[in-house]
C-alpha cells in the first residue's frame, strides 16, 4: 500500500509519521499512536465519538484521512488538561454528572471545547444544537447541557475577573 | 481511644459519603482525561485482526466458500469457515436459552449478514481487504419474514437442524419453526370472566424490533498463552463469570484456565449479556494462530446481528364493569426470536417475566399465552435496558388501561386509580403468579398530577381540541419486577441468579471490594462504595471497588436486568455487616467490653453510655495484630446473596405532547418522571439514570426500528437508518420521588436503571394517541415517526 511522510502537532507535540494513504485519521491516532481518548462508535460520520478539533475546527476524526491532517494543529481529548489542572469542561462533566459509560465523553468535550471558543455564552438550546453531531446513549443529554453551562460560566467569570 | 475535639454526628456521616449522598463519581477522574480502558483501547503485542465474511441473503444454502484469493492478499493470516471449527466442535454454540446457535453458517444462512467466514489478518484494513475478496456462492430459499406467518403449514422451515427436535430447550413445540409455547394464569376462569363481562376491549399492539445499540459496540480480544494453556479474553461482556462457564463448557478447557476480563464498557443495555460468534471465533482463530486476536464489531454489524430486542406481536384484552374496574386480563403473544433462540432469560422463563403484565393493577384473573417463533432474521430477543420482557408486558397494559379509559369515558388517571393496587394490599398476590413486595401507587400518580397540574392540562386540552388543535397527555403508571434472581426460579444454564461480593479491609482502613457485576455506565465504583461506608463508617473515599476480572471477582451473575443493586448490592451490606460483626468482636476485645455494651456510631463502636470509643480504622489495624482468642486475623468476607423475591420498583409518569396537524411534527412539551426505586443510594446518579433511560424510551416511541424487507434485507442497520436521539431533539426531563423501601433488601434499594425505559416508552405512546382520542383513535403503532403521524392526520382529514 502507499504510503506517505505527514508531521502535525497533536496536543502540542510534534508528529511525524508515515502512514498508509487509506487509513483513517481516527486509526492513525488510536492504532498508530496510541492516543485512544477518540472513540469509534459507527464509523460512518454519525456519532461524534471520534470527534478531535483540527486547526480550529471539529473534526469527525472517521471521516478523514490522516494524510490530509499534515501540518495540522490537532487537539484531543488528552490535550484538554493543563496538567494536573482539569479544562473547566472537564470539571463541569464531572460536576454535573454529564457522563456515564463515558464512551461519548472525549468526542463531547473536544466537541463542546470548540463550541465554546465560537460561542463562549451559548444558550441552552444553542449548546443543544451545537452538540448535536455527537450521540450519548447514556445521559439523555441534559446533564451534558448543565455541564457546558457550567464551563461557559467558569471560563467567562474567569475572564471577567482579568 | 476517645479523641478530641470531636467532630458532630452529622459531621462524621457528611466525612463518609455513605447512603443517601449524591457523591460526584469515583470513576470520572480517568473518564474526563480520555483514559477509560475500554475493549477496543487494548493492544497485545503480535495482535492480529478479524473481521467476518457475512451472508447478503436471509435464508439461502451456501454451496461453496472460495478462500483461496483472500489468502493471497498481504496480511491476511488465514480465513476460518464453519469446516474448519468443526473439528474442534466450535463451528456450533449452545445459546443461553438452550438452542444451538451457528458460529460460523455450516452449509446454510438464516438470516442477513449472518457470519460466513472470519478473516485473520495483521490489522483492521488488511482483514477487511480480505472479506472483500472471499467468493461464497448461495443457492437462496424462500425466506420467512413475518412471525404471524411462521406457523402455518407451508411456511419454510428454517432451521432443517433441529426440524425433528420435539424441544429446542424451552419445552415442547409444535411445528418445525415453533422455539416454545407458554402459558401462564387460569384460562378457564380468565375466559369466563371474559363472557359476563359488560365490558370488553381488545388491541392488537405491537412492539416493534428494535436494538440497544450502545455507543461502543461489541468486541473482544482473545489471547491463548501455548504454554501455561490459559485463555484470557477481554470483552465488553455485562456477565464475565456466565461467560467464562460458557467459553468452558464449549471449548472443553478447564475453567481455571480462562480468564474472562470486562474492561471499561461503553454502555450495554442488554446488547453485551450475550455470547456472539465474534468471541468464538476470535478464540479459536487465537488458539489456532498462537497470536492474540482481536474482534471489533462495526455499527452494522451490530445494529443487524447481535442482541435486537422486542419484536414482540401482542393482542391484549381486557373485561371491565361498567365503573371501569377491570375483571380480567388476558394476552396472546407471538414472539419473535429470529433464527437461533439466543434470548437472554432465566432458563425457566421462555418469555421471561411478562406474566407482569397485571402492571399496578389490582385484577382477578389473567391468562397469558407466548409462542417464540423463528424467523430469518438476527436472533436475539434481549432486554434492552429492561428486566426480560417487562418493557412489553408494561406497554401492553399501560395501553390497554388507555383504552378501556376511553371505552368507557372514564378519565384515564380516574381509571388507574380505581384499579390500583392499594397499599395496605401489600404483599401482594397478583393472578399471574408474582407476589409484589411493596408500592403506594396511589400517592405517586397523585404527586404527579399534582406536580403537573393534571386538571388544568385537561382543562386546555379540551379548549384546544375546541380549536382543532392537538394536545396529548399520556400517563404511565407503571411497575416493574428487577432484581433476577431468586435462586428457586431463576437460572442460567443451570447458574442460579445469585450475585456475590467480596470485602477486605486493609490493616490502614482503607477497603478494596470486589463483585459479580460489571458496570457499564452505572457508576458502581461510586455506588457500592457508598453502600460499604455507610456500613463500616469507612469514607467511600477510602473504597476501592473492582468488578470483571474473574480471576480476582466472586462468581456473579452480571450486569443487567436492574440486578446489581437488588442483588450485588444486597450481597455488599451483608458482607459489610459480617465484617461488622467481627469487627465487634475485635473492639470488645481491646476495649475490654462485652459485645452487649457496644453500640455502633455512625464510624466507630461506643461503650454505650460513655466516652470510650473504637474507630473502625482502629479496629482494622486491630484485626491484624490484636485479635482475641479462637478468631481468626484479618478484617475480610464474601457474601454470596440469594434474593428471596424480585423486587418491585414503580412509577407515575406524564407525558404532554403538542402535535402539529399539517406536518406531524410531534413536540414533547413536558415529560414528569416520578420514580420509586425504594432507598436512593446515590441521587445525582440515579437521575442520571432516569435521564438516559428516559431518552432511551423517546427513542423508541419515536423512532426506532429495525425492518425487514420481504426478502429478508435488514433496513435500518446504520445509524443513517436507525434512530439514536441527538440533543436538539431530546426533550427536558423533570425527576421527582417517593421512597417505598423494599422489605426483604438488605437496605431497602430496589434498582433504577431500567425503569425509565419501561415507564417512559407507554407515556410517549399514550400522549401521541390521547392527542387523537376524541377522533375514535385508540391505538397507533410504534415508532411515531412524524410521517406515519401525519399519515394518522391525514386518513382522519386533521391536516386540511
Ligand atoms: S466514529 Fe466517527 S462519527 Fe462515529
Ligand atoms: S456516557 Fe455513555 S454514551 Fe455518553
Amino acid at each position: 500500500m502507499p504510503s506517505k511522510k505527514i508531521s502535525l502537532t497533536i496536543n502540542g507535540e510534534a508528529v511525524e509519521a508515515d502512514v498508509e494513504a487509506r487509513m483513517l485519521l481516527i486509526h492513525f491516532l488510536r492504532e498508530q499512536l496510541n492516543i485512544t481518548g477518540p472513540h469509534i462508535g459507527c464509523e460512518t460520520s454519525h456519532c461524534g465519538a471520534c470527534t478531535v478539533d483540527l486547526d480550529g475546527k471539529s473534526v469527525k476524526a472517521c471521516t478523514i484521512f490522516a494524510v490530509q491532517a499534515d501540518g495540522g494543529e490537532l487537539l484531543t481529548v488528552e490535550g484538554l488538561a493543563n496538567g494536573a489542572e482539569l479544562h473547566p469542561l472537564q470539571e463541569g462533566f464531572f460536576q454535573c454528572h454529564g457522563l456515564q459509560c463515558s464512551f461519548c465523553t472525549p468526542g463531547m468535550l473536544t466537541r463542546a471545547y470548540r463550541l465554546l471558543q465560537d460561542n463562549p455564552n451559548p444558550s441552552d438550546e444553542e449548546i443543544r444544537m451545537g452538540l448535536s453531531g455527537n450521540l450519548c446513549r447514556c445521559t439523555g443529554y441534559q446533564n451534558i447541557v448543565k455541564a457546558v453551562r457550567y464551563a461557559a460560566d467558569k471560563i467567562n467569570q474567569a475572564e471577567g475577573a482579568n | 481511644m476517645s479523641d478530641a475535639p470531636e467532630l458532630t454526628l452529622e459531621e462524621r456521616e457528611a466525612t463518609i459519603g455513605g447512603i443517601g449522598t449524591a457523591r460526584k463519581r469515583k470513576e470520572d477522574a480517568r473518564f474526563i482525561r480520555g483514559k477509560g480502558n475500554y475493549v477496543d483501547d487494548i493492544k497485545l503485542p503480535g495482535m492480529l485482526h478479524g473481521d467476518f465474511v457475512r451472508s447478503s441473503h436471509a435464508h439461502a444454502l451456501i454451496k461453496s466458500i472460495d478462500t483461496e484469493e483472500a489468502l493471497k492478499v498481504d496480511g491476511v493470516l488465514a480465513v476460518i469457515t464453519a469446516k474448519d471449527l468443526e473439528p474442534l466442535s466450535l463451528h456450533w454454540m449452545p445459546t443461553l436459552a438452550g438452542d444451538m446457535a451457528a458460529v460460523l453458517a455450516d452449509k446454510k444462512v438464516h438470516f442477513q449478514n449472518q457470519e460466513v467466514a472470519f478473516v485473520v489478518a495483521a490489522d483492521r484494513y488488511a482483514a477487511a481487504d480480505g472479506v472483500q475478496r472471499v467468493d461464497v456462492e448461495y443457492e437462496e430459499l424462500p425466506p420467512l419474514i413475518d412471525p404471524k406467518r411462521a406457523l402455518d403449514d407451508d411456511a419454510p422451515v428454517i432451521r432443517d437442524d433441529v426440524a425433528e427436535n420435539d424441544e429446542v430447550g424451552q419445552g415442547s413445540r409444535h411445528h418445525p419453526n415453533h422455539i416454545f409455547e407458554w402459558k401462564v394464569g387460569d384460562k378457564e376462569a380468565t375466559d369466563a370472566a371474559f363472557e359476563t363481562a359488560d365490558i370488553r376491549i381488545r388491541e392488537e399492539i405491537a412492539y416493534p424490533r428494535c436494538h440497544p445499540s450502545p455507543l461502543e459496540t461489541c468486541g473482544c480480544v482473545a489471547s491463548m498463552d501455548a504454554v501455561n494453556g490459559k485463555l484470557t479474553v477481554y470483552g465488553t461482556f455485562q456477565a464475565p463469570h456466565v461467560v467464562r462457564t460458557v467459553v468452558s463448557l464449549i471449548t472443553g478447557l478447564a475453567e481455571s484456565n480462562i480468564r474472562i476480563v470486562s474492561p471499561d464498557i461503553g454502555g450495554g443495555f442488554g446488547n453485551k449479556v450475550g455470547a456472539y460468534p465474534g468471541y468464538v471465533c476470535a478464540a479459536a482463530a487465537s488458539i489456532v494462530t498462537g497470536h492474540p486476536v482481536k474482534w471489533i464489531e462495526s455499527r452494522i454489524d451490530n445494529l443487524s446481528t447481535t442482541a435486537f430486542a422486542r419484536d414482540y406481536h401482542m393482542t391484549g384484552e381486557l373485561a371491565a364493569d361498567k365503573d371501569g374496574k377491570i375483571l380480567a386480563v388476558r394476552a396472546n403473544v407471538i414472539a419473535d426470536h429470529g433464527a437461533f433462540n439466543t434470548h437472554a432469560q432465566p432458563m425457566k422463563w421462555p418469555a421471561g417475566l411478562f406474566n407482569i403484565v397485571t402492571g399496578s393493577y389490582n385484577i382477578p384473573v389473567g391468562h397469558v399465552e407466548v409462542n417464540g417463533v423463528f424467523t430469518n432474521k438476527a436472533p436475539g430477543g434481549v432486554a434492552y435496558r429492561c428486566s426480560f420482557r417487562v418493557t412489553e408486558a408494561a406497554y401492553l397494559i399501560e395501553r390497554l388501561v388507555d383504552i378501556l379509559a376511553q371505552k368507557t369515558g372514564i378519565d384515564k388517571a380516574e381509571i388507574r386509580l380505581r384499579n390500583f393496587v392499594q397499599p395496605e394490599q401489600f404483599p401482594y398476590s397478583s393472578c399471574l403468579g408474582w407476589e409484589y413486595d411493596s408500592g403506594d401507587y396511589p400517592t405517586a400518580l397523585q404527586t404527579a398530577m399534582q406536580a403537573v397540574d393534571y386538571a388544568g392540562l385537561r382543562k386546555e386540552q379540551a379548549e384546544k381540541r375546541d380549536k382543532g388543535e392537538l394536545m396529548g397527555i399520556g400517563i404511565s403508571t407503571f411497575t416493574e419486577i428487577v432484581g433476577a434472581g431468586p435462586v428457586r426460579n431463576c437460572d442460567i444454564v443451570g447458574l442460579g441468579m445469585f450475585d456475590s461480593c467480596e470485602i477486605r479491609v486493609h490493616p490502614t482502613g482503607s477497603v478494596i471490594a470486589r463483585l459479580g457485576t460489571k458496570s457499564q455506565g452505572q457508576g458502581h465504583e461510586t455506588t457500592f462504595a457508598q453502600i460499604i461506608a455507610t456500613e463500616l463508617g469507612i469514607p467511600s473515599d477510602d473504597i476501592t471497588i473492582e468488578e470483571g476480572d474473574t480471576d480476582t471477582a466472586p462468581y456473579g451473575l452480571g450486569t443487567y436486568g436492574s440486578r446489581s443493586t437488588p442483588v450485588a448490592g444486597a450481597a455488599t451490606a451483608r458482607a459489610a455487616r459480617k465484617i461488622k460483626d467481627k469487627a465487634k468482636k475485635i473492639a470488645a476485645h481491646v476495649l475490654e467490653a462485652s459485645e452487649d455494651d457496644l453500640e455502633w456510631e455512625v464510624d466507630r463502636f461506643r461503650v454505650a453510655g460513655s466516652d470510650i470509643s473504637m474507630k473502625m480504622k482502629d479496629i482494622a489495624m486491630a484485626a491484624y495484630s490484636n485479635v482475641p482468642d479462637g478468631l481468626e486475623h484479618g478484617l475480610e468476607t464474601t457474601d454470596y446473596y440469594n434474593p428471596p423475591n424480585f423486587t418491585y420498583p414503580f412509577g407515575a409518569y406524564i407525558c404532554v405532547v403538542d402535535i402539529d396537524r399539517f406536518t406531524g411534527d410531534v413536540k414533547v412539551r413536558r415529560f414528569y418522571a416520578l420514580d420509586d426505586c425504594g432507598t436512593r443510594i446515590n441521587p445525582m446518579v440515579i437521575d442520571g439514570q432516569i435521564h438516559g433511560g428516559l431518552a432511551e424510551a423517546y427513542g423508541i416511541a419515536m423512532g426506532q426500528e429495525i425492518s425487514y424487507d420481504e426478502t429478508g434485507n435488514v433496513l435500518g442497520a446504520s445509524l443513517m437508518d436507525y434512530f439514536l436521539p441527538t440533543s436538539v431533539e431530546t426533550p427536558e426531563w423533570e425527576t421527582d420521588f417517593t421512597v417505598t423501601p423494599c422489605p426483604h433488601h438488605p437496605i431497602g434499594a430496589k434498582g433504577i436503571g431500567e425503569s425509565p425505559n419501561v415507564g417512559g416508552v407507554p407515556a410517549f405512546t399514550n400522549a401521541i394517541v390521547d392527542a387523537f382520542a376524541h377522533h375514535g383513535v385508540t391505538h397507533m403503532p410504534m415508532p411515531h415517526t412524524q410521517a406515519k403521524v401525519w399519515q394518522t392526520l391525514n386518513e382522519l382529514g386533521l391536516n386540511k
